[in-house]
């Protein structure tokens, strides 16, 4: 047989999926992060186990409607966060998990940016049912696109690096590609950085 | 791991063996069919031979039948007409510059309708109803008198849905509008005839027929007019440049003759097997949908969605378990939409991004349809234990 698309970690992530959400019940967890949608052709849910005392996370489990790369990137993400605490498993980013994943296809990519927004937005929930809000200001900007669950700091990231069009900043992160509705919050966001970084 | 299943031969098809025997026997047949002498003469000959078969196949002609390199490129020819500016040519469209097309054509249809509409023709995109068919009286009213071609696939790559072509012709020309028909996929399949259906351009691809790749063929009806897409060369009667693919030309007359003889007695065991196939879907599965015509489909082509999963997932899984399907959806081509013809159905959301493609052809056995019958569910289930958009009957 040829060589498949994916990496064999991924082969393997998607063919024996780890901590899946089975018969657990959604509300046993301490947080839930969604991200997302249907309409997209792909959507998220992680839940967390957190303990109170050192904020570690002792238990992750999923749940992904989506394709081969978006079921792998998940499942490797639940592995990955076990036994991080709540503030470095919110500094794992997309290539974080690209790399553990061994790579994905150019236009698969969008998948495990998906992955650590849902990480991202079960912290968040732990941290409001705590009333731990300071928390989550630290963890910094808040979302633009949900579809794609892209933030203001990954549009300033993409203005850092070049992009100044709307279609540039598209073509990198894929922005407004899902349902389309956050286009012109996307632009003004956009208009906002290449401003404050280059008086454009 | 035992053999492979392909269950993809709306994709390509593999070389039927009397197509391969053909093949073999031209690869010494060197001889550029334009020369004069013996070698020259010989390829002729072999290239004519394959022209009758291929018009035989489908009600034409032999010098209705132009060989091209492909289905897209034949489709492309045809579209190209409506910009044709008369510099190799002596048809004359005159002021019906317009197009009309649907919304499940082939890809190469929709973007050179795209291409046109950006050079200022005007182009109508038809829809279709919830089985996959146009509504032949919204076609009626399209065709204004600035209307010049109308396209309209025979079956869908996709779905297998046939449209009614004769009736759609008949339309075509009493507005006064040249009809071409994409049949790259009907025929073969199912009884194909341009000179009963009257239209006037019909696209054939080799490889969809157990022939190879690289190969198709326009039928241009006798008295309709054609403008060359590829320039320079008096091949093909002036209709196509270039040296034959006098190889490819042979083969795809060798699968035509096997299509002729095998379709009748396929149609009616493949049927039988894709009703086995979706009867079986149908029981073991719950949440699914068929989507296409219930009647007007072709034999061998069944187009399920499954509620809650992903259709490159399934995809993927059915091929580690050895069987070979395709999924028109969002993931497989990297876009975030569903494929364009099952969202033109109006399938709802959560069903179109989870659909696959199964179709059979000469090798498909029953064997076959069991064995995917036998691993279809788990992997459905399983998919669906991962899911976030499917809800658990507890």
């Amino acid at each position: 047989m040829t060589k498949w698309v994916y990496s064999e970690t991924v082969r393997d992530h998607f063919l024996n999926p780890r901590n899946v959400l089975r018969d657990e019940k959604p509300e046993d967890f301490d947080a839930v992060g969604r991200t997302g949608n249907i309409k997209c052709g792909d959507e998220m849910v992680m839940y967390l186990k957190v303990d109170p005392t050192t904020l570690t996370i002792t238990d992750c489990r999923w749940q992904t409607y989506g394709c081969a790369s978006a079921i792998a990137s998940t499942s490797i993400l639940s592995e990955m966060v076990r036994g991080m605490t709540l503030e470095e498993a919110a500094r794992i980013t997309s290539k974080d998990i690209l790399a553990a994943l061994g790579g994905l296809p150019d236009n698969k990519v969008h998948c495990s940016v998906l992955g650590d927004k849902a990480l991202r937005a079960a912290i968040e929930d732990y941290y409001r049912r705590h009333g731990m809000e300071d928390c989550i200001t630290s963890m910094g900007p808040r979302i633009v696109c949900h579809c794609l669950s892209i933030s203001e700091e990954d549009i300033e990231h993409a203005v850092l690096e070049g992009a100044r069009s709307f279609e540039e900043l598209q073509e990198r992160t894929k922005i407004g590609t899902g349902c389309g509705e956050c286009q012109e919050e996307a632009q003004r966001v956009l208009a906002t950085y290449v401003h404050k970084h280059f008086g454009l | 791991m035992p053999e492979p299943i392909y269950l993809d031969h709306n994709a390509t098809t593999p070389l039927h063996p009397e197509v391969k025997r053909a093949i073999t026997e031209m690869l010494d047949i060197f001889g550029n069919p334009s020369s004069l002498h013996a070698f020259g003469r010989e390829a002729k000959a072999r290239l004519e031979n394959a022209r009758a078969q291929v018009a035989d196949l489908v009600g034409a002609k032999p010098h209705e039948v132009v060989f091209t390199g492909s289905g897209s490129e034949a489709n492309n020819t045809v579209l190209s007409l409506l910009r044709c500016n008369k510099t190799a040519c002596r048809c004359d469209l005159g002021t019906r510059k317009g197009l009309v097309t649907t919304a499940i054509e082939h890809p190469c249809v929709l973007e050179t309708a795209k291409y046109l509409r950006a050079l200022g023709h005007p182009v109508t995109i038809l829809g279709v109803d919830h089985q996959g068919r146009i509504d032949l009286e919204e076609l009626r009213q399209a065709i204004t008198p600035e209307v010049g071609l109308v396209s309209i696939m025979t079956a869908n790559n996709e779905t297998g849905t046939i449209q009614d072509i004769p009736e759609a012709a008949r339309i075509a020309h009493e507005a006064g509008a040249l009809f071409h028909t994409d049949a790259v996929q009907a025929a073969g399949k199912i009884p194909v005839d341009a000179k009963d259906w009257d239209v006037d351009f019909l696209t054939l691809s080799a490889h969809k027929i157990y022939g190879p790749k690289g190969v198709g063929a326009l039928i241009v009806r006798q008295g309709s007019p054609i403008c060359p897409l590829i320039l320079g060369g008096h091949q093909e009667s002036g209709r196509r440049a270039g040296t034959e693919n006098t190889i490819g030309i042979v083969a795809m007359g060798e699968a035509a003759r096997q299509r002729q003889q095998e379709m009748a007695d396929e149609a009616l065991r493949l049927g039988r097997l894709r009703h086995k196939l979706q009867d079986g879907i149908l029981e073991s599965i719950p949440d699914v949908v068929v989507n296409g015509h219930p009647q007007h489909t072709l034999p061998g082509t069944l187009n399920v969605s499954f509620l809650g999963v992903e259709g490159e997932a399934i995809l993927l899984y059915l091929d580690a378990a050895g069987i070979a399907v395709s999924t028109g959806s969002a993931c497989a081509s990297g876009s975030l939409d569903p494929s364009h013809v099952i969202m033109a159905l109006g399938v709802p959301v959560e069903y179109a991004h989870g659909s696959i493609r199964i179709s059979l052809g000469r090798s498909t056995t029953e064997e076959h349809i069991d064995i995917l019958l036998q691993e279809l569910p788990p992997i459905i289930a399983k998919l669906r234990t991962i899911s976030s958009a499917y809800r658990r009957k507890s």
